[in-house]
């Protein structure tokens, strides 16, 4: 009832739910200081507070609240990668978001809708059964199938030979999710928020102040803040934000981008993806189709779009669903990505002490939000990198130990 | 479609072209540490502004060099990688290791 509405919405008894307090003042020194209000900075701030009882802490963000990769990516999420380092890390965080409505008593739209890697080659058959067993050795859901199965599970596909890349099998991983970006990051700054950090926007860093090898603090278009430690978690802009500190990262920053649907009825359960027609799809809860493709041929700060990526991506998306060809695209968008030689990030110490890194997160960091949180809060907390994401380490390109995911990384995010 | 100008067969499509990424001076993979050799191979300076980079025509396999604003996405300047590479890089030959010890 509209008019019943109305009533609610204007009565003091049920007053607007205020999401963060009103910023405050920016200080001139913290405990710690957060570059970067993406989903990453924001929940490492949540955790030193909840876990560490951190909270003089500021994360400091150029433009708006999550304004970066975090309000841009297509929100897949799924823990079916190539290495054991790379499923035990992404596995955990699937745990923890499985978690965080409760967790924030705020509902982050998490869906678990069951995801397809589309084989259409022997070799894409031969990477799929490694994964497979990779996965299920190490207790995660995965499975090779077939398109019999395929047909029973998403009877929309087309699955015919008569097309240029026919579709052989698939990667089936049953609890593969999406869930709403802008909440994860909002449940977060808001927890982090209520427990004392103060979130700055608007607030850009332009150089980081160091002595004897030991980080002293940022300066920023609102001034010097003097701190004893710094995480930085910028994505796109990682390596120039490292540059301030002098670091050289293994990062190259290219556009990645996405688009979706008109909004359809409700037919596609599934997240697909294949690799090799450079398409992945899902279904919005709103029945928006949310479409994305590889990253664009080359480096570039910036988020324009092209026609190149819409024509390749729509074409491929035919190929699939014959039956969308009348259908619109609504909006474009991209983002820029931080890609690392091996597609997996670059995460815990650097050469400057107190100084902590978290990115490389390229085109499949959302998923990782609550485990990079949780992560690097323990390692700005305690100084230490947990097991867990040792195998991420900067160092490990000095020391040729790359942990190799581009299998399971390079379309699938 | 963007049109870049390929050095040896004129204004093409971008899509005909591959990105090699930053032009970089090659350590001496025999005298070299490995910290350097990893610096090479993998580390990179990421610019934001005029970059100088190697690009190939895929169609007829011809590497040259581009000047580009990766902030703007302008191309500003292309050309033959002999305008910068004037001499010949010689390798040192394979040093002699034992058969079956590699
Ligand atoms: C189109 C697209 C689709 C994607 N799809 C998926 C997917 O399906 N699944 C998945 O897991 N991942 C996906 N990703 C990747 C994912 O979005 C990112 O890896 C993740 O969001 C990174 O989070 P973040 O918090 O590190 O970065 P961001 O959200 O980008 O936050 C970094 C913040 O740092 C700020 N910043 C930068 N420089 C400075 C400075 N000097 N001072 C202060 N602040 C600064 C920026 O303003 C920004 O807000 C996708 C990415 C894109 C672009």
């Amino acid at each position: 009832m509209p008019l019943g509405l109305l009533k609610y919405g204007l009565s003091s008894k049920y007053p607007a739910r205020r999401h963060f307090p009103p910023a405050k003042d920016l200080k001139r020194s913290y405990d710690v200081v957060i570059i970067g209000g993406g989903g990453h900075g924001l929940a490492a701030a949540y955790y030193l507070a909840r876990d560490y009882g951190i909270t003089n802490v500021a994360v400091l963000d150029k433009g708006y609240l999550a304004g970066g990769n975090t309000a841009r990516n297509t929100a897949i999420i799924r823990s079916n990668y190539l290495t054991p380092e790379g499923v035990r890390f992404y596995e955990e965080s699937m745990r923890l978001y499985r978690e965080l409505s409760e967790e924030f008593s705020y509902n982050i739209l998490y869906s678990v809708r069951g995801h397809f890697t589309l084989a259409h080659t022997d070799a894409a058959m031969r990477t799929s059964r490694w994964r497979a067993e990779v996965n299920k050795h190490l207790g995660v859901d995965s499975e090779l199938i077939y398109p019999d199965d395929i047909r029973k599970l998403c009877p929309s596909m087309n699955l015919s030979d008569d097309v240029r890349y026919p579709i052989l099998g698939a990667l089936y991983h049953p609890p593969g999710a999406i869930a709403r970006h802008d909440a994860v990051a909002w449940g977060y700054a808001a927890g982090a928020a209520r427990r004392g950090v103060e979130i700055h926007q608007m607030t850009e860093v332009t150089g980081i102040l160091t002595e004897n090898g030991r980080v002293k603090g940022v300066e920023t278009n609102r001034g010097t803040i003097h701190c004893n430690k710094v995480l930085q978690a910028v994505a796109g802009s990682s390596s120039l934000v490292g540059k301030m500190a002098g670091l050289r990262l293994p990062i190259r920053t290219i556009p990645l981008q996405a688009c979706v649907s008109v909004p359809l009825k409700p037919f596609l359960d599934q997240i697909v993806v294949s690799g090799s027609l450079h398409v992945y799809v899902s279904q919005s809860s709103r029945g928006e189709l949310v479409m994305g493709g590889s990253t664009d041929p080359y480096a570039l700060y910036s988020t324009r779009s092209t026609l190149d990526f819409k024509e390749s991506l729509l074409g491929h998306m035919l190929e699939l669903f014959p039956f969308l060809g009348e259908v619109s695209v609504l909006r474009q968008w991209a983002g820029m990505t931080d890609m690392t030689p091996d597609f997996s990030p670059v995460m815990g110490l650097t050469p400057i002490e107190n100084y902590y890194i978290d990115s490389g997160w390229g085109t499949w960091g959302f998923k990782a939000t609550p485990i990079c949180g949780r992560t690097m809060a323990d390692t700005v907390a305690t100084g230490v990198a947990p097991k867990l994401i040792e195998p991420f380490r900067l160092s490990r390109f000095d020391e040729f130990a790359q942990v190799g995911e581009k299998g399971a990384a390079s379309v699938g995010h | 479609m963007k049109i870049m100008n390929c050095p040896l067969n004129g204004p093409r499509n971008i899509s005909e072209f591959v990105w090699g990424g930053e032009v970089r001076t090659m350590p001496d993979p025999n005298g070299c540490t490995t910290e350097e050799w990893a610096d090479y191979v993998f580390l990179e300076n990421n610019t934001a502004g005029i970059v100088r980079e190697w690009w190939c025509h895929v169609p007829t396999s011809f590497w040259f060099i581009a000047e580009r604003n990766t902030v703007t996405d302008e191309i500003i300047r292309t050309y033959p990688a002999g305008e910068v590479f004037k001499t010949r890089v010689d390798f040192a030959p394979r040093p002699k290791t034992q058969e079956g010890t590699r």
